[in-house]
């Protein structure tokens, strides 16, 4: 069985100003859950903290296998991943950088290469492997970005925006490549977006975030 | 003026017959200012990581010695090192004084400070959202620290030739530290110095033409190395 994730009464706030406020939820179904919010309502916020990324003021972020609470720990943070609205590429080819996580894990040679090209074919960009990953068009970077965090065989994987830059085309795509992974790989996924129509195509769950709190919609 | 194109003609004759004294001269010259480069990196690349990547008190006191220390006079730091070396200093009983160690010592003192106010800056230079990404990749803090160095390798290159070409001119310091003793201590910069000084100026030419060209090859470099961090 996977691992889900349970979260209760997070609160933060930046510079006195509070933005969580009492957040819980329980991402414990499986499947696509979209999260929307206005700007600055805390979507990014929260997803940074249950990536692990930084903490919350007060409340919890438990990650549970069954009913166990799995430690919080590398271990912990190399089975989920985030993918940030800017990506953050590194600069190196393509291939290096989806091989990233997976030189940070130990993994090398023939598996490494396999599973990088495998990511790098899902998202349609195996034919840019060599090219430095920094003149990548957004859509590009975007699928980079997914790439990265395919190869890692991510159990959860949290997307903020996935297509925030990126035209209709690359959206599609993108939206595919999602779809795909729910289907192949059975992950919970957790993706931020202003877009209604593509919250309506991917959600299975859908959350809105509203008064620093998460409500079902 | 017939003697100055006389004195050029000679010194091309001596660099094109390059003979082995005026080899042993640039190689020491090259010996000594690379180890003081070695040592430097290898010291100021990861100070220069702590500096810019942890949090610690006095850190910005730190920043701003080091800032300062990048324009100190040759001759001061080859004076200070002399007193800890002479045979009535602190660390004379190691005998340092007038050999090679003594003005890789000394350059490394020169080299260190612009080693690390170049490595900080390219190392702040980074986009925080290396850091990010990086973690949510997985990578345990040491590993992290490692990416966001290896980003800010273009210009973590640039200051190390930086430094190089500071060491390779400086005279001051190996002068007072290393006696200019004939073919042990005597490098390219203070055989110019000497030589000017006796009116044997084929040589100094000679070699201030070495040293220039050298001094070109390591901007040709560096300019090249600039030009590769920008990728877009
Ligand atoms: N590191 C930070 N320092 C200070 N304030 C922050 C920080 N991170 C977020 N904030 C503030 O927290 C609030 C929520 O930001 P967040 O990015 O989580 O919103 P969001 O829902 O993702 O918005 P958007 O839809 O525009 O992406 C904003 O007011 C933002 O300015
Ligand atoms: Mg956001």
């Amino acid at each position: 069985m996977n691992m889900t994730l349970r979260i209760s009464n997070i609160y933060k706030s930046y510079n006195g100003r509070s933005v969580l406020k009492g957040c819980s939820f329980s991402f414990d179904r499986g499947g696509i859950y979209v999260l929307t919010g206005h700007n600055g309502s805390g979507k990014s916020t929260l997803l940074r903290i249950c990536a692990l990324l930084e903490p919350p003021d007060r409340g919890e972020i438990n990650y549970l296998s069954g009913s166990n609470i799995i430690k919080k720990d590398t271990e912990l943070k190399r089975r989920m991943t985030l993918v940030l609205p800017k990506v953050g590429v590194f600069n190196t080819t393509v291939f290096k950088n989806v091989a990233y996580g997976l030189k940070i894990r130990g993994i090398k040679g023939n598996k490494m290469e396999e599973r990088v090209n495998k990511a790098l074919d899902f998202v349609g960009l195996a034919h840019k492997k060599d090219q430095n990953a920094l003149t990548l068009s957004s859509g590009e970077t975007q699928r980079l970005g997914i790439a990265r965090a395919m190869a890692i065989e991510p159990e959860i994987l949290f997307l903020d925006e996935p297509t925030a830059s990126v035209d209709m085309e690359n959206t599609e795509i993108i939206e595919n490549i999602i779809l795909n992974m729910k289907r192949k790989d059975k992950s919970t996924i957790v993706i931020t977006t202003h877009d209604m129509s593509q919250a309506e195509r991917l959600g299975d769950t859908m959350l809105i975030m509203s008064e620093g709190r998460i409500i079902q919609g | 003026m017939d003697s100055i194109i006389e004195g050029f003609k000679k010194a091309f004759i001596l660099i094109f017959n390059l003979n082995t004294e005026l080899l042993g001269i640039i190689f020491l010259s090259l010996k000594v200012s690379g180890s003081a480069l070695l040592v430097s990196a290898v010291i100021g690349i990861p100070l220069s990581a702590i500096l810019g990547l942890k949090k610690f008190p006095a850190k910005g006191f730190v920043i701003s010695l080091m800032n300062t220390f990048m324009g100190l006079p040759p001759v001061v730091v080859g004076l200070f090192v002399y007193i800890l070396l002479s045979r009535s200093g602190p660390l004379g009983f190691m005998g340092l004084l007038y050999t090679p160690s003594a003005m890789v010592i000394a350059q490394t003192i020169l080299a260190l400070p612009i080693v690390v106010s170049l490595c900080h800056s390219a190392i702040v230079g980074v986009d925080p959202i290396i850091k990010q990404a990086s973690m949510t990749l997985g990578a345990t803090p040491f590993q992290t620290t490692i990416t966001i160095i290896k980003e800010a390798r273009y210009g973590i290159m640039s200051g190390v030739i930086a430094a190089f070409g500071r060491v390779m001119a400086e005279v001051g310091a190996i002068l007072i530290v290393g006696g200019n003793i004939a073919g042990y201590t005597r490098v390219v910069t203070t055989t110019i110095a000497l030589e000017t000084d006796k009116g044997n100026f084929e040589l100094a030419l000679a070699l201030g033409i070495i040293l220039l060209t050298i001094s070109l090859l390591i901007n040709v470099v560096l300019h090249f190395i600039q030009k590769k961090g920008m990728v877009k």
